[in-house]
């Protein structure tokens, strides 16, 4: 059994940084701000490092099986004697793998930092919300309880807002900052409230224990959640899938995608850790730790998440090869490729060879963080190089940007699945889990990994190709590539998305902890390989020179083209429901009824009071001889009344 | 321990601020006044969880009893439990902050000053009482002081907003006068104010059922039940700074306290009858306050209005009847009071530069005062129920209770709560958005000036308050759930 205290030192590192630049960063260290984040930032990489050493090498293993081992739980927050928030380290495969991934790619992107966010006016605030958002997501993965998970999902969500938000002075930074939070809000209403039904059934909210009591067959918990329903539908179908709303929320997945491309406001390296390597991969991981109750209590939830992840994975891809902004291209592709990691774990099954889904989608995940985090760090380099986004003002850069541009390529090559990079041997078991299980969404995943190939050749030709870059219009650009704060990380990522699809994923992570194996299928991956290879030689043939090409191919196909420019509109309901609906239906009329029709009633109570105070405060006169009137007439009338009742 | 200082120290404090011979004086001595009181509440919480640690599982500790009016049988009785301990520090936290914020009243300081240590006298008497004679004199102590900071202090039209909260807040004394008549006369041959002593007698269901609403309404007022909450946008946005933090920091708790204490403590079987009452008025407010949240545009009004959306967080604890339900509305009684302190507090501090309150006009604040900046970020963040922070362990604690009722009308009242918290991130970030992040629209803006020390410490102790919640909440949770758990031995019997 590990130390649990060294573990804990994992995301307590980035809290202490997030404190200290917080508290003192902006007064004590300023420039040296970034130096001591990106410090704390490689002793967590080196912990997690030597951790999952540990696990996957020494202790973790118990007969051949990968044990989920708790070093550390405290009961934080108590409901009863059996309902509590705990705070916990949960160490399995999935969250070492993740603790892996999650401090390399931020290490990564605080080296780029130090280059890229110099002589930033917050300088040392990016670098606390950047400790502040690693901790979060550590804290994330390592979780052992459904709550604590909920708690650091929020804390997640709130990074994200401030990093997007970072540059708060633009209005539309400050809109996407608000739109990524609220979106994920509602996703998280969602999750919120499956919580409580699982937990409601389970009895539980530690993450061991509800998955175990919520698959053993026969177990009452379970007999219970099957049992009751809801329109029609199971309790434990309506809690997997609220749990799901929740995660597709945060893994922008159809249809609550529509904060990431906006998202794309935050400063470029915030893109490659939180919008790309790690965020927003937590909904998959979600799914994934979930696994068990998802694949043995409530298929029919599973099948959502396939077919979720399948439209979103194709959905994207059409969009993103019609965007020119660069950074909303890479955001398309992130949609599409984690829809990959959704329908993998869709159309797993738990256990043995059925299983191979699941280790697909968590291999996926471990190779896209390397190469999407690559693409947008490149991304990085080129923009601050040409100051915009658009493709329109870039091109042959390939001879200002040598390192920028081969590191590029070979990220390219990674996500269009062209062996040997890391991309191909993930998404090949990805296609193969799907072939395997379901036919339909294993074509859906086969035609996207085509267009995949193109939208990103399409980038890449646009980019460092088409025609000879004109320095005009950035004469004062003189810095080059930015020197090797710029340059080293993205050499190691590159090395990352070659050598990390050479891993043997299944001995590591299965949907069961046992070893699968998974072989390579050269047959089968020749269709996957050539429609890759289709891609990219339209993309060369298409944007490698200048050429009117392009146009003419998206003015023939006139309506398609502008549908998938406008995103199909789908930004443009949602306006109309948040605007039209919620503001003017809802919050309009309730405001409107509160001062005019519940105070209304208050101010008529005093006014009447005030009113026939007014008319009868007459009576009240103070003339003796009005008095006597008044007493006579009582007088006679009481007489009256007792003389003829 | 003594509990009786708790109320001398307010009380000489009190007397202290009219000897004084300056503005200055007078400040210092309520500094002074607030900050002993503030150091005594720590003692309390330190010999209460003392004695609890040392197995004293006595209802109440620390009882004082001296007869008053013994041919009435009223004495002055007073004792706390966790809950009440609670709310003591609340008061404490908001009491010093709101003598902090208000170091630049220049207009009668003394006279300011006393109002508000006479407020906070009477919030911890009520807090303290086991009478419930004495209990109603302490919360027309607090009620009173309010109409003059605001009828005299205030701004807008504060004549109006005076009157309607003094109105409304009297017309919900009265009925809970009635209430406590009502109980007194209905508790045997030998008559009782007792607390104690009630909550051991059974009274019988068909006068209970004449009472409870009388009394929860009653209480309800002062806690914006729906719909008896319209003093409370007005009240606020007229109010001082400090006027607005003690309004919804104190006298709001006061009511919610009330409901929990008097009226469902001692009349457990017509709250039972009630309850789903209580929960439809409170998921209405829930929701409906956080909609018309949405569409204020004055900052003073977004508070108020969320006001009355997180206050009806508290009434659908209560309205739930359990355990865990009922810890949660405590804990979102001490949660709400300091985050909403704080939000008026830092709606104070740019008011006070800006000389608007309108977000439209606003913008861009961050670059010129980080610090206030900053402030309203972590007051918005706490408002939207952020993990961290005080509101979210307050909110889901409510959740987690109320899902333990089953039936589709509580489901439903619950999931309406949830869905609350999106509407809340809406306008706490609409809100956000317009004031402090967003280019400077009025290039006058660029003179403005950061946090006084004043203002910074007042701030900083509510934040060590919420934050001391949202990170290690145990400690509150271990405090008020017991009480909460002799609440709950009535209902289920």
């Amino acid at each position: 059994m590990p130390n649990a205290i060294y573990i804990a030192l994992i995301p307590l590192l980035p809290l202490a940084g997030f404190l200290l630049l917080g508290l003192f960063g902006r007064r004590i260290f300023k420039n040296n701000s970034g130096v001591i984040g990106t410090l704390l930032m490689m002793c967590a990489t080196i912990i997690s490092l030597y951790v999952a050493y540990g696990y996957f090498f020494e202790y973790g293993k118990v007969n051949g099986v990968y044990q989920k081992l708790i070093p550390f739980k405290y009961a934080w927050l108590v409901f009863s004697k059996d309902l509590s928030i705990d705070m916990g380290i949960t160490l399995d495969p999935i969250s070492v793998m993740m603790l892996v991934v999650v401090t390399f790619i931020s290490l990564m992107v605080h080296v780029f930092s130090l280059a890229y966010m110099k002589g930033e006016e917050r300088f040392s605030t990016f670098y606390a919300f950047l400790s502040l958002f690693t901790f979060s997501m550590l804290g994330l993965v390592i979780s052992s309880n459904i709550f604590q998970i909920y708690i650091f999902w929020e804390l997640v969500g709130v990074s994200s807002f401030l990093l997007i938000g970072y540059y708060y002075d633009r209005p539309s930074a400050v809109a996407a900052s608000k739109k990524a939070f609220i979106v994920t809000r509602f996703a998280d209403l969602g999750f919120l409230i499956g919580i409580l039904v699982l937990s409601f059934y389970s009895g539980t909210l530690d993450f061991n224990e509800l998955i175990s009591r919520l698959t053993a067959p026969g177990s009452d918990q379970l007999k219970a959640a099957v049992t009751s329903s809801f329109m029609g539908i199971s309790a434990i179908t309506w809690g997997t899938f609220l749990i799901f709303i929740g995660g597709a929320g945060k893994s922008a997945m159809f249809p609550l995608h529509v904060w990431l491309p906006d998202a794309m406001e935050g400063p470029t390296p915030v893109s490659a850790l939180i919008h790309a390597a790690t965020m927003v991969v937590a909904g998959v991981y979600l799914v994934a730790r979930l696994f068990p109750v998802f694949a043995m209590a409530a298929p029919d939830s599973l099948q959502i998440v396939a077919y979720v992840g399948a439209v979103s994975a194709l959905l994207a891809a059409v969009i993103a090869c019609t965007q020119t902004d660069i950074k909303r291209v890479l955001a398309y592709s992130t949609m599409s490729q984690i829809g990959y990691m959704m329908f993998a774990l869709g159309v797993a099954k738990y256990g043995g060879e059925n299983g191979l889904g699941y280790t697909a989608s968590m291999f996926h995940l471990f190779t896209h963080a390397m190469f999407k985090a690559l693409l947008f760090l490149c991304a990085g380099a080129v923009i601050h190089f040409v100051h915009s986004n658009e493709m329109a003002d870039m091109g042959g850069l390939r001879k200002k940007l040598p390192v920028t541009h081969i590191a590029f390529l070979i990220a390219c090559l990674s996500i269009a699945g062209i062996p040997p990079f890391s991309g191909f041997f993930s998404k090949e078991e990805i296609l193969l889990a799907a072939w395997q299980q379901n036919r339909t969404i294993y074509w859906i995943g086969l035609i996207t990994s085509g267009m995949t190939a193109f939208y990103m050749f399409r980038l890449y030709f646009s980019i460092f190709w088409n025609r000879d870059f004109n320095d005009h219009h950035s004469a004062h650009n003189h810095h080059g590539e930015g020197g090797g704060l710029i340059t080293i990380p993205l050499i190691i990522l590159a090395i990352g998305s070659i050598v990390s699809g050479f891993i043997p994923f299944g001995n590591f992570v299965s949907s069961d902890g046992s070893r699968l194996a998974t072989g390579f299928h050269a047959s089968f991956s020749i269709m996957p390989v050539s429609i890759g290879v289709i891609g990219i030689l339209i993309a060369g043939w298409l944007y490698k020179k200048q050429s009117d090409k392009p146009d003419k191919i998206s003015s023939s196909l006139n309506g398609l083209y502008k549908t998938a420019y406008h995103k199909f509109y789908i930004d443009e309901i949602y306006l109309f429901i948040t605007k039209k609906i919620l503001f003017n239906l809802v919050g309009r009329p309730a405001a409107w009824f509160d001062r005019n029709v519940v105070d209304g009633l208050v101010n008529f109570t005093g006014n009447t009071t005030q009113v026939i105070s007014e008319k009868i405060k007459g009576i009240q006169s103070g003339k003796v001889q009005q008095y006597a009137i008044y007493f006579l007439i009582g007088a006679i009338g009481l007489a009256a009344l007792i003389i003829y009742w | 321990m003594n509990l009786s200082v708790l109320l001398l120290v307010p009380t000489l404090t009190a007397i202290a601020i009219l000897l004084a011979r300056n503005a200055n004086q007078s400040r210092w001595i309520a500094f002074a006044g607030s900050a002993i009181q503030f150091g005594l509440a720590f003692a309390l919480l330190y010999a209460f969880s003392h004695e609890r640690t040392n197995g004293n599982y006595e209802q109440m500790l620390f009882v004082q009893q001296y007869n008053w009016f013994p041919a009435w049988n009223i004495s002055y009785h007073i004792g706390v439990d966790g809950i009440a301990v609670a709310m003591i520090l609340l008061t404490a936290f908001i009491v010093i902050a709101g003598v902090l914020v208000s170091w630049n009243v220049i207009y009668r300081t003394k006279e300011f000053y006393f109002l508000l240590i006479l407020l906070s006298a009477g919030a911890y008497g009520f807090f303290l009482s086991l009478d419930l004679f004495i209990l109603f004199f302490f919360l027309e102590v607090a009620v009173i002081p309010k109409y003059l900071l605001i009828g005299i202090w205030g701004s807008g039209k504060k004549e109006y907003s005076a009157n309607k909260l003094a109105l409304m807040l009297m017309g919900g004394s009265a009925l809970v006068l009635v209430g406590l008549l009502g109980m007194y006369f209905s508790s045997g041959h030998e008559k009782t104010f007792d607390v104690l002593r009630l909550a051991q007698l059974h009274i019988p269901i068909d006068v209970q059922r004449i009472f409870f609403p009388l009394l929860f309404i009653g209480f309800g007022v002062f806690t914006a039940l729906f719909p008896f909450h319209t003093w409370v946008p007005d009240g606020h946005s007229s109010a001082p700074t400090a006027g607005s933090m003690f309004l919804a920091g104190i006298s709001m708790k006061l009511g919610s306290y009330g409901c929990l204490r008097v009226a469902t403590w001692l009349m457990p079987d017509a709250a039972k009858e009630y309850a789903p009452i209580v929960i439809l008025l409170s998921a209405i407010a829930i929701l409906y306050g956080a909609f018309a949240t949405m569409m204020q545009k004055d900052l003073k009004y977004i508070n108020a209005y969320s006001s009355v959306s997180h206050c009806g967080f508290i009434l659908l604890g209560i309205g739930m009847l359990t355990k865990t339900a009922i810890t949660g509305a405590v804990m979102q009684m001490v949660s709400h009071g300091l985050m909403t302190a704080l939000f008026f507090a830092v709606i104070g501090m740019i008011y006070e530069r800006t000389h608007t309150r309108n977000v439209s006009e606003m913008g861009g604040l961050m670059k010129v005062m980080p610090f206030i900046s900053t402030i309203f970020f972590i007051a918005g963040f706490c408002s939207l129920g952020l993990p961290g922070f005080s509101g979210f362990v307050a909110e889901m604690t409510i959740f987690m209770g109320s899902w333990q009722n089953t039936g589709l009308f509580y489901r439903v009242a619950t999931v309406a709560a949830c869905m609350s918290i999106v509407v809340t991130a809406v306008y706490i970030l609409r809100a956000i958005g317009q004031t402090v992040m967003g280019p400077i629209k009025n290039q006058d803006y660029l003179q403005l000036k950061d946090a006084k020390w004043n203002e910074k410490l007042a701030a900083i102790i509510l934040i060590l308050g919420i934050i001391a919640i949202g990170v290690a909440p145990f400690w509150l949770n271990d405090l008020v759930r017991p009480g909460a758990e002799i609440i709950m031995q009535r209902i289920v019997k």
